[in-house]
């Protein structure tokens, strides 16, 4: 493992720790608001100032670090895995199969994901907790994000199937299911922890952009989306230095995510 | 540096003479700026403007222009409220509110060298009401069914007759711009104090000094001072504040409280804060009988009782203080007091008090267990708040509420939505519990509001379109609508419009929180500007603006 790696793993585990420690760090909470201190600089009793409704921005990004970094990776997961079952299949079964499979994807793929987020986003319920809200915007971004990844495992499927091993395994009489798991699928998984590993930084952006447009995470509870939003309209970098921490913790966890997914690749290829 | 020192001495030893220079330099420079032409004004439109026809006017790019470019024969001084003169010399309404008679200027021109007379004025009121143009300024003059009529008297007397009476008659001119009924320039043709010359779509608009321009100031000099005023159309306003910032603009027409206050921490002499504007903001519960919310619920919204309780929960101080930077005045009812004649002053102030609003709640049967209120039936009070994507300060308002709710156990979940998507929830399927948005109001005549009013109205909207009013209240309000509305007799109308005011802020259909106020930036090198809360706040005497070499 070189070096950037490992600095990429001990960045990761660093913030994930802090992230879940946020509860002992800070426990005043994301949402206790010091209206007589909006806009504070950083100070003792509040380390990275508060922001415009007096909320304790250390506490707001552990907390938003947690949301973000806890649901990104359980979003991933659901594309992955929709993305093994309708690519790897239809790669596996080819010909018409494969055809109608691609058209969907392509289909998905030509839609705009952003406005399809925000349709998603208003057609749901109003009355929803906020935590429930945040399931919600991950599980949509999960469901809606598996093309792409789709149509790697189609295409790496489809060379399986003609490959000597599973040619060999079908003169053998092994067909159908029982194939597919035993002889395609354990083939399928180094693309599919790449395709994993690449979707977290990608889910996690999506959420930003769609906190960006006030349309991710409900309030109060935070997200890097939610925290990025304070930037909008900022004049210089040395105006309030302290609102770039959310920024450089998704630089730095974007960063070290691709850092271990070159290492991803390299196993999977 | 010797050349430095010897400047920053000769500067100290000469600091009394250059200070007295400067102030008479200051005295001369609006002065030679008229004398040698007073410049050019440039600013932003937030849109691409619809329409050059004054007539069809319905969008806010459009109003600036016609208001820079049309002539009208009475004009709302958006400083004093009061009504002056245009056109017309004077103006005499009837009693009953239906005529109205006009004694114009004579000898004026348009700005392509057309004869102006009460000719001119007929046509405008034949185009204004003609039913094929759906004119947005004509809507305000329909007060029943039946034709306008027009009698030309002389060339310079006129008067307009409508088939029922219309509130504020003579105030409604204000909006009119008067149209050539012989030019062959049509509607380009203007007597404002300036012309359009050039249009470039989605990029600018110039416009030049209407030569024939009727007015002079004080001294005898022709108005107005400025040689020209180029609009840019730029919708973006973190684009529009950093040209201001770089000097490409004089005029900042409306800023909202953040960047108000970035530019003051800079230049604070370029910021006007010209007080509370007649915008208010407001959050309002959803009585729609057939809305598609569960019935305890509805129960709840459609009690005065319970409004009343959640109005006095929320420390308006707070919304004012903490979201609009103490730029916003915490609201009394309906009207601003910037409305200084139909404002009611006997209104008195909104309370803040959790302890009342909770022992009211209670008094009506609501009990707080473990931090949660609920109601009689053993429903826990939660509702949504919806307000527009994109509106920093309502969603900030949104959870400062939330929060202030939530110490007396009730949970507010806030949701931000696109704005179609909460137009279609608010007007369509009524599928929504409570929303904050604003009013933007331009009118200063309650009149201009007898389409929130009204219960049978679309824009009525914590129940609109009703076929009868469903409330005592909301009949009381509509008879008082109508009755002002069909009066001439100033007192009687603002008697009546006092009362709908009381009712409103009894009954609290709309909890009304903040009056924003009207903020500004206005460059040095502007002369003469007094930024005031009516539309358009920064640029209402633009024909006495000058500008000075930048």
């Amino acid at each position: 493992m070189n070096l950037w790696r490992k600095l990429a793993w001990v960045a990761l585990a660093l913030v994930l720790s802090a992230s879940i420690s946020a509860t002992w760090l800070s426990p005043s909470g994301y949402a206790k608001q010091y209206r007589d201190v909006t806009n504070a600089v950083p100070s003792r009793s509040h380390w990275l100032g508060t922001d415009d409704l007096g909320r304790d921005r250390f506490a707001r990004v552990l907390y938003g670090t947690r949301i973000s970094l806890l649901l990104a990776p359980a979003a991933a997961l659901i594309s992955t895995l929709m993305a093994a079952f309708i690519g790897g299949l239809a790669g596996y079964l080819g010909g018409a199969w494969a055809r109608l499979a691609m058209a969907v994807t392509d289909l998905f793929l030509s839609l705009p994901w952003l406005f399809l987020l925000i349709t998603a986003r208003a057609l749901m319920p109003l009355n929803v907790s906020p935590v429930v809200s945040v399931m919600v915007t991950f599980m949509l971004l999960g469901l809606l994000g598996w093309t792409s990844a789709a149509r790697v495992l189609c295409a790496t499927a489809g060379s399986l199937r003609t490959s000597d091993f599973v040619r060999q395994a079908r003169a053998a009489g092994l067909s159908g299911g029982r194939l597919f798991w035993i002889h395609v699928m354990p083939n399928l998984r180094p693309v599919l922890y790449a395709q994993f590993w690449i979707s977290i930084p990608v889910f996690i952006l999506s959420e930003a952009n769609l906190g960006i447009l006030g349309l991710g995470v409900a309030e109060p509870m935070p997200s890097w989306g939610s925290l990025l939003k304070e930037l909008e309209g900022m004049v210089s970098v040395g105006e309030e230095p302290w609102k770039f921490v959310p920024l450089i913790l998704l630089v730095v966890v974007v960063t070290s995510f691709q850092l271990l997914l070159s290492r991803q690749e390299e196993m999977a290829a | 540096m010797k050349l430095y020192e010897r400047k920053r001495v000769g500067m100290a030893r000469s600091c009394g003479k250059a200070i007295a220079i400067a102030i008479l330099g200051l005295e001369f420079l609006g002065l030679s700026a008229m004398a040698q032409g007073g410049g050019e004004l440039r600013f932003c439109l937030r849109s691409e403007p619809k329409t050059f026809d004054p007539v069809k006017v319905d969008d806010d790019a459009s109003a600036a222009i016609r208001y820079l470019t049309g002539g009208v024969l009475v004009r709302v001084n958006r400083q004093t409220q009061e009504l002056e003169p245009g056109l017309a010399m004077s103006w005499k309404v009837s009693k009953d509110g239906r005529q109205i008679a006009f004694r114009l200027r004579s000898g004026i021109s348009f700005s392509d060298g057309t004869a102006f007379s009460a000719g001119d004025v007929a046509y405008t009121i034949q185009r204004l009401m003609d039913p094929a143009l759906h004119s947005p300024t004509g809507d305000a003059f329909r007060s029943g069914a039946g034709n306008v009529e027009t009698k030309v008297i002389s060339s310079t007397q006129i008067s307009i007759t409508f088939p029922a009476p219309v509130a504020g008659l003579d105030r409604l001119f204000d909006q009119v711009a008067i149209l050539s009924e012989h030019s062959p320039k049509r509607e380009m043709a203007v007597l404002g104090p300036f012309m359009v010359a050039d249009y470039k779509p989605g990029s600018t608009v110039l416009l030049k000094r209407n030569p024939n321009y009727w007015k002079t100031d004080e001294q005898g000099r022709k108005l107005p001072y400025l040689d020209s005023i180029r609009l840019d159309v730029q919708p973006n306003r973190d684009v529009e504040m950093l040209r201001f910032k770089r000097g490409e603009l004089d005029l900042i027409n409306s800023l909202d409280a953040e960047y108000f206050d970035k530019l003051a921490s800079t230049s604070p002499q370029q910021v006007r804060d010209a007080g509370p504007s007649l915008d208010s903001e407001q959050l309002w519960f959803n009585e729609v009988t057939k809305a598609p919310i569960p019935g305890y619920k509805k129960t709840w919204f459609r009690s005065a009782d319970f409004r009343r309780a959640i109005s006095e929960a929320i420390n308006r101080d707070d919304l004012s203080r903490v979201v609009y930077h103490g730029h916003a005045q915490p609201a009394e009812g309906p009207f601003s007091p910037a409305n200084k004649f139909w404002f009611n002053g006997k209104l008195t102030p909104q309370p803040y008090s959790p302890d009342a609003a909770l022992k009211a709640l209670q008094a009506d049967g609501f009990r707080l267990e473990n931090g949660t209120l609920k109601d009689k039936d053993g429903n826990e009070v939660v509702f949504s708040i919806i307000t527009n994507a994109g509106s920093k300060p309502r969603e900030r308002m949104a959870v400062l509420i939330q929060d202030d709710l939530q110490k007396i156990g009730i949970h507010v979940n806030v949701v931000t939505l696109d704005f179609p998507s909460l137009i279609e929830r608010m007007t369509q399927s009524f599928d929504y519990e409570a929303i904050i948005l604003g009013l933007t109001n331009v009118d200063l005549d309650p009149n201009g509001e007898m389409n929130v009013w009204l219960s049978s109205s679309e824009n009525h909207q914590w129940n609109p379109q009703q076929k009868t009013p469903e409330t005592p209240w909301e009949a009381e309000i509509d008879s008082l609508m109508r009755a002002q509305a069909s009066s001439s007799d100033v007192k009687k109308r603002k008697a009546a419009f006092d009362r709908v005011q009381e009712i409103v802020v009894e009954q609290e259909p709309f909890i009304f929180l903040i009056n924003k106020n009207a903020l500004s930036a206005v460059s040095a090198a502007v002369h003469g500007a007094s930024p005031v809360i009516l539309s358009p706040q920064t640029f209402w005497n633009a024909e006495r603006l000058t500008v000075s070499a930048k």
